[in-house]
């Protein structure tokens, strides 16, 4: 097609073209964004469910400090009781793990591949080994993780945050955590590169900037994060490395005497460095937790109202200025490490402009239904609940970002509350939403929708009973990372409360039972649906079910916006991007 | 970087086992203030501003989300999809939602500079108080010392040479006179009715001084010296907690509080400053 | 389509001007220069904190016996590759393989000299006289920033010996895919010159 002299295809075009590969090629080092897709989705899943997993064992001793594990407490020798080094073990890999193994990889590396080049009308990625390769980074960093839970001393301890000294001083499974976010780093850089290029190089014919569905812009935006905020953590980890490898002092001031032995480190260090290097990612990545799912959200949420979103264009340029800002309100994650006035009042007035665009994008979605012609389908419900939820989590994140109310929230539950409010009935509702709404394009086979109602309630309503419950507890003084809250007055006092958590943290485990058993019977369940059973706009339902290799049979022409539904003085209510006339 | 000289290199008893032995469980003592699931009992004078402060957001939270939810329930019950209706695709013209953003930036805007900066300010600058109580707190895993410069108001040289961590954590020379009547403590004993002058700094890693019912809380960073200060008001004992990530027990890093009348307060001092036994673990 | 090859992958975009593979190349050194900003500024804050006296204060030029000489040679070296780097492409673009591999092949030997250099003239004696990563943050900020340029410009080395060796084999199939490819390289080999262009100043006169 694109008319350049190339005798034969063969060298540079090997991942196109040839129909007879082998399995291993086809499934396994495949070249297809579609397969490399899935292959990120269900591994990301897989990860999912471990790092919840974890979760459930330390709701454990949250609930009945002291107390050895029923039925599991094999896990933990001789007495089955979970020891301190282990419950900061845990709750280090819940947190690496839910965030760069889990909810990442599969909004980006998961929807993200699968479904951004179908969006666009393009036959793949851009770079198509690339994204191999970063899939294989990807599983390298997960499986180095995962290993460090065998080193001796066990896994990384000192938090998601791996905040120096601490983290310098930490047993080997530090070093190995460090070695696994470098593949993972290196897999988004890859990732990013190949997205970014792919937008701008590979759109349909006529599909212009503002004719691409809200999604891409959401991925478009996310990959310049993904780009400009990981290196600097990559710094951070190379410092680190060699603060522990070679004995170097960047975050070591002089003169450390660790439980009566003094330090070997020269000193001169600062270990305030480490924090501005991590946040400045962190900060940024909070957002690649929430813009895809924010993007999935407006396409099902725009599919289900049967119009148009309202307010595209102002979603589009609040996600843009969301981006920016986000590079520039990090401290924020740190008002009490003794910061001065003048610099915690920017960083707080960063803050708050920061969470201008969001309201803005939440109003549109909510305006969106406003009028429409409401589906309440399972997708639909999860993007519903999506709404409230990132509204209590956004709203929450105020507080937090006012410094003088932060001194009383900082580093209790109240944090702990905010942020899960947005990632999981958040974001994780809205990868729920985009897994029943796209599963028939991938497999062209529908998820039950009555397993699928059971599993939105009971997992909208046991999330709240795990997290609603936190926000009293940080008001009440509870710090976070806590082995045993019961040591404290106050603890004691909201223990209950704990446990009410705990118990609803299990609760939601078991009201995940309906949906693997909906995802995996679905598949060998006979019913095919129909080519475009959401009866959608956008391109990825106007190549075939499942799409080819090259996805769609002629490059598709786009001819209007993304969400032409219920135009008036049509027979249908939808008039897909891609025809001329009704069709 | 002052405060790094202070550790400079030197060789010590391990107290590991010591440390490790921090105040585990409530251990009887009874603490006063009622706890429960809101903010705990505030027995400083100024930490009434930043509870105001956190009250007010909520209910302005709250009032946006209601005001929101109460839309969005209207909208999913009057616009579900029933047959003859048709979405329509016509966009409505919605003023009130750039009235709703403009008002969530003002209140935002309110809430900052009227609030949140001089809440903060006062708390940076040092309290006009012409004779505060001086305290330097000194993190460790996982334990809190206090040293009190003695009766004499005058903190005694220290140097890290003399740094015992069984019998002097603070490193106190003891050929300087002017430190003969310093105290080392591992319980947190105060005046009510005076300000309180601390001085944050850890010998390890991260810590972060936590008092619930003061209002109080600022990371313990190595290798700096961080001053806060706050103005008890009610006496009682009461918790000083660790709220920073800091290790194994960092669960357990947990010192008490004794706010006393002035009378007691100095009766304590005299009792601990007479020499001989100037390090308590409390 | 199923079966063709991805557009833009050799010819560029009408509207945007470029192939996709430049595009990626730009997009990628500008995660470098992220990562190098980083580590930059990293420098800046140590530097600006660090004690006034004692084992941990910032080392004069003397102490840090950095030889700005060897530094300037090694400056040259570098530049010069990147001049010949630049005469690789354009003998590609005119058709002249045989002058375009040279140029490459003596860009790789440039960037050889640079290493040898920087290991024998440079981190040997460091290491001799005790001037070791753990011995002052100077000296942690140097190995840490010089390694890791040092890996950039081995990476450069083993993409150019790839399209000397195994990779040659495009240009017969696809002789503008192949100069295009070479061109990339070329961005990415001025990008790790530059970034030696401003470690030499900060790390060997500015002490
Ligand atoms: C998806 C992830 C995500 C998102 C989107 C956010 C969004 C925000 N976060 Fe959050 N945050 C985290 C993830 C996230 N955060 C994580 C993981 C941490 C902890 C890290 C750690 O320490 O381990 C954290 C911690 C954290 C802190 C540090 C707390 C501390 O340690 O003391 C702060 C402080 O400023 C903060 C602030 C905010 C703010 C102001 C927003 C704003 O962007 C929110 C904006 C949204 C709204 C304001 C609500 C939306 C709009 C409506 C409700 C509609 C309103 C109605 C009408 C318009 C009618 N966050
Ligand atoms: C994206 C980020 C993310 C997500 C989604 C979650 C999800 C959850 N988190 Fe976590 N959490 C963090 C990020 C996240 N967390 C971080 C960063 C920290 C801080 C760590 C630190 O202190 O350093 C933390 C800390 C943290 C704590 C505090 C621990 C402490 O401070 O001591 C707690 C306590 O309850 C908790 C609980 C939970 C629970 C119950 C969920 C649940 O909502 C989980 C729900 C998950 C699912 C419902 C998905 C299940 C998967 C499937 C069903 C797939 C099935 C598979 C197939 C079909 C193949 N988390
Ligand atoms: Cu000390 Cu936590
Ligand atoms: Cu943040």
């Amino acid at each position: 097609m694109s008319g350049h002299h190339n005798p034969s295809g063969r060298h540079h075009d090997h991942d196109h073209g040839h129909h007879q590969l082998s399995f291993l090629r086809k499934y396994v080092f495949s070249v297809d964004h579609k397969v490399i897709g899935v292959q990120y989705a269900v591994t990301a899943l897989v990860f999912l469910f471990f790092g919840f997993s974890l979760m459930m064992l330390m709701r454990w001793q949250l609930a009945y400090p002291g107390k050895s594990l029923p039925l599991l407490g094999g896990l933990f020798p001789p007495d089955g009781v979970m020891k301190p080094e282990m419950y900061n073990s845990l709750g280090a890999m819940h947190g690496t793990i839910m965030i760069f193994l889990g909810v990442v990889p599969l909004l980006v590396g998961g929807f993200g591949n699968y479904v951004l080049p179908l969006q666009i009308g393009a036959p793949d990625m851009s770079f198509p080994k690339l994204n191999m390769m970063s899939y294989w980074a990807y599983f390298v960093g997960g499986v180095v993780m995962l290993s460090s839970f065998f080193v001796p001393g066990g896994a990384a301890n000192s938090g998601w945050t791996s905040y120096a000294p601490l983290s310098v001083i930490a047993g080997k499974g530090q070093t190995v955590w460090l070695l696994g976010m470098v593949f993972l780093i290196t897999s988004s850089l890859l990732g990013s590169v190949n997205f970014i290029t792919t937008i701008v190089q590979l759109r349909a014919k006529g599909l212009t900037m503002f004719r691409l569905p809200f999604f891409v812009w959401a991925q478009f935006v996310t990959a310049f994060l993904l780009l400009l905020a990981f290196p600097p953590l990559e710094a951070a980890a190379v410092l680190q490395l060699m603060d522990r490898l070679a004995g170097t002092s960047f975050y070591m001031p002089e003169g450390l005497v660790v439980s009566g032995v003094p330090q070997a480190y020269t000193g001169g260090g600062n270990p305030l460095l480490y924090q501005h290097l991590f946040w400045f990612l962190a900060h940024p990545e909070v957002y690649v937790l929430i813009l895809p799912g924010m993007g999935i959200v407006a396409e099902v949420i725009a599919n289900n109202t049967r119009k148009p979103l309202w307010g595209y264009r102002a979603m589009v340029y609040s996600s843009i200025f969301l981006g920016f800002m986000s590079f520039i309100v990090w401290a924020h994650h740190m008002f009490i490490t003794g910061m001065g006035t003048k610099i915690s009042a920017f960083f707080a007035a960063t803050t708050m402009i920061i969470s201008i665009p969001s309201v803005i994008i939440l109003t549109a979605m909510i305006i969106s239904l406003y009028r429409g012609s409401i589906r309440f389908n399972v997708p639909m419900l999860f993007a519903l609940a999506f709404l409230p939820m990132f509204a209590i989590g956004g709203l929450t994140g105020l507080p937090l970002g006012l410094p003088a109310s932060d001194i009383q929230l900082h580093d209790t539950y109240y944090v702990i509350g905010h942020f899960h409010y947005v990632v999981a009935p958040g974001t994780i509702f809205a990868i729920f939403a985009g897994i029943y709404f796209w599963y028939p394009k991938v497999t062209g086979k529908r998820l039950n929708e009555a397993l699928g109602k059971i599993h939105f309630w009971l997992s909208l309503i046991f999330m709240n009973v795990v997290f609603m419950p936190m926000f009293f507890q940080g008001l009440a003084g509870v710090s976070r990372r806590l082995y045993d809250q019961t040591v404290y007055a106050h603890g004691e006092a909201v223990q209950t409360l704990t446990r009410m958590s705990s118990w609803g943290a299990w609760m939601l485990g078991v009201a995940q039972l309906p949906f693997i058993l909906n995802f995996v019977m679905s598949l060998v369940a006979s019913r095919k649906t129909a080519e475009n059973p959401w009866q959608a706009t956008t391109l990825e339902w106007a190549a075939p079910t499942p799409p080819p290799h090259g996805n769609f049979l002629v490059p598709p022409v786009v001819h209007r916006g993304p969400y032409e539904y219920s135009v008036p003085g049509m027979k249908r209510d939808f008039f897909p991007q891609h025809l001329v006339v009704e069709g | 970087m002052i405060g790094a000289a202070l550790w400079a290199g030197t060789a010590v008893a391990p107290r590991a086992a010591l440390a490790q032995a921090a105040a585990p469980k409530m251990e009887g003592v009874k603490i006063d203030g009622e706890y429960g699931p809101f903010l705990p009992t505030d027995v400083s004078r100024d930490g009434h501003r930043i509870d105001g402060l956190i009250d007010l957001l909520h209910y302005f939270m709250i009032a946006l989300f209601v005001g929101w939810g109460i839309f969005f329930v209207y909208c999913l019950a009057k616009f579900r999809q029933r047959p003859g209706r048709k979405a329509d695709y016509e966009m409505v013209k919605a003023k009130p939602s750039k009235y709703a953003e403009i008002v969530v930036a003002i209140f935002e805007a309110v809430l900052l500079l009227g609030f949140s900066i001089p809440i903060w300010a006062s708390v940076k600058t040092p309290d006009p108080d012409p004779n505060p109580v001086k305290v330097r707190v000194i993190a460790e895993q996982f334990a809190w010392n206090f040293h009190y410069p003695g009766k004499d108001g005058k903190f005694g040289k220290t140097a890290p040479k003399f740094i015992n961590t069984a019998t002097n954590p603070a490193g106190v020379d003891p050929s300087d006179p002017v430190g003969n009547d310093d105290v080392v403590s591992g319980e947190l004993h105060l005046p009510v009715n005076k300000s309180a002058m601390c001085e944050i700094t850890s010998k390890d890693v991260i810590h972060s001084f936590f008092i619930p019912v003061m209002r109080v809380k600022q990371d313990a960073v190595p290798g700096m010296r961080i001053p806060v200060w706050f103005h008890p008001v009610k006496t009682g004992t009461y918790e000083v907690a660790c709220a920073q990530l800091c290790g194994n027990n960092h669960y357990s890093m947990r010192a008490l509080l004794f706010l006393q009348t002035e009378s007691d307060y100095n009766a304590w001092l005299e009792k601990k400053s007479a020499p001989a036994e100037t390090f308590d673990e409390g | 389509m199923s079966a063709g090859t991805l557009p833009y992958k050799v010819e560029p975009h009408p509207v945007t001007g470029v192939y996709s593979g430049k595009l990626g190349t730009w997009l990628f050194l500008a995660s470098e220069v992220m990562l190098f900003g980083g580590l930059l500024s990293a420098y800046v804050f140590l530097r600006v904190g660090a004690p006034e006296a004692g084992p941990a204060a910032w080392p004069t030029h003397e102490q840090t016996e950095l030889s700005w000489k060897i530094g300037g040679i090694n400056t040259l070296v570098l530049i010069l590759s990147s001049v010949t780097m630049v005469m690789a492409w354009v003998a590609l673009k005119m058709n002249d393989v045989a002058k375009g591999k040279m140029y490459l092949a003596v860009t790789a030997a440039l960037a050889m000299t640079f290493i040898v250099v920087k290991l024998a003239l440079e981190y040997h004696p460091k290491f001799k006289h005790h001037h070791v990563p753990s011995t002052n943050n100077f000296f942690a900020l140097y190995f840490t920033l010089t390694g890791l340029h040092a890996l950039h410009v081995l990476g450069g080395v083993v993409v150019i010996l790839y399209f000397l060796l195994p990779g040659a084999g495009l240009w017969k199939t696809n002789p503008t895919y192949y100069t295009n490819r070479i061109e990339c390289t070329g961005l990415y080999w001025h990008f790790v010159d530059l970034v030696w262009i401003f470690l030499f100043p900060i790390l060997y006169l500015m002490n």
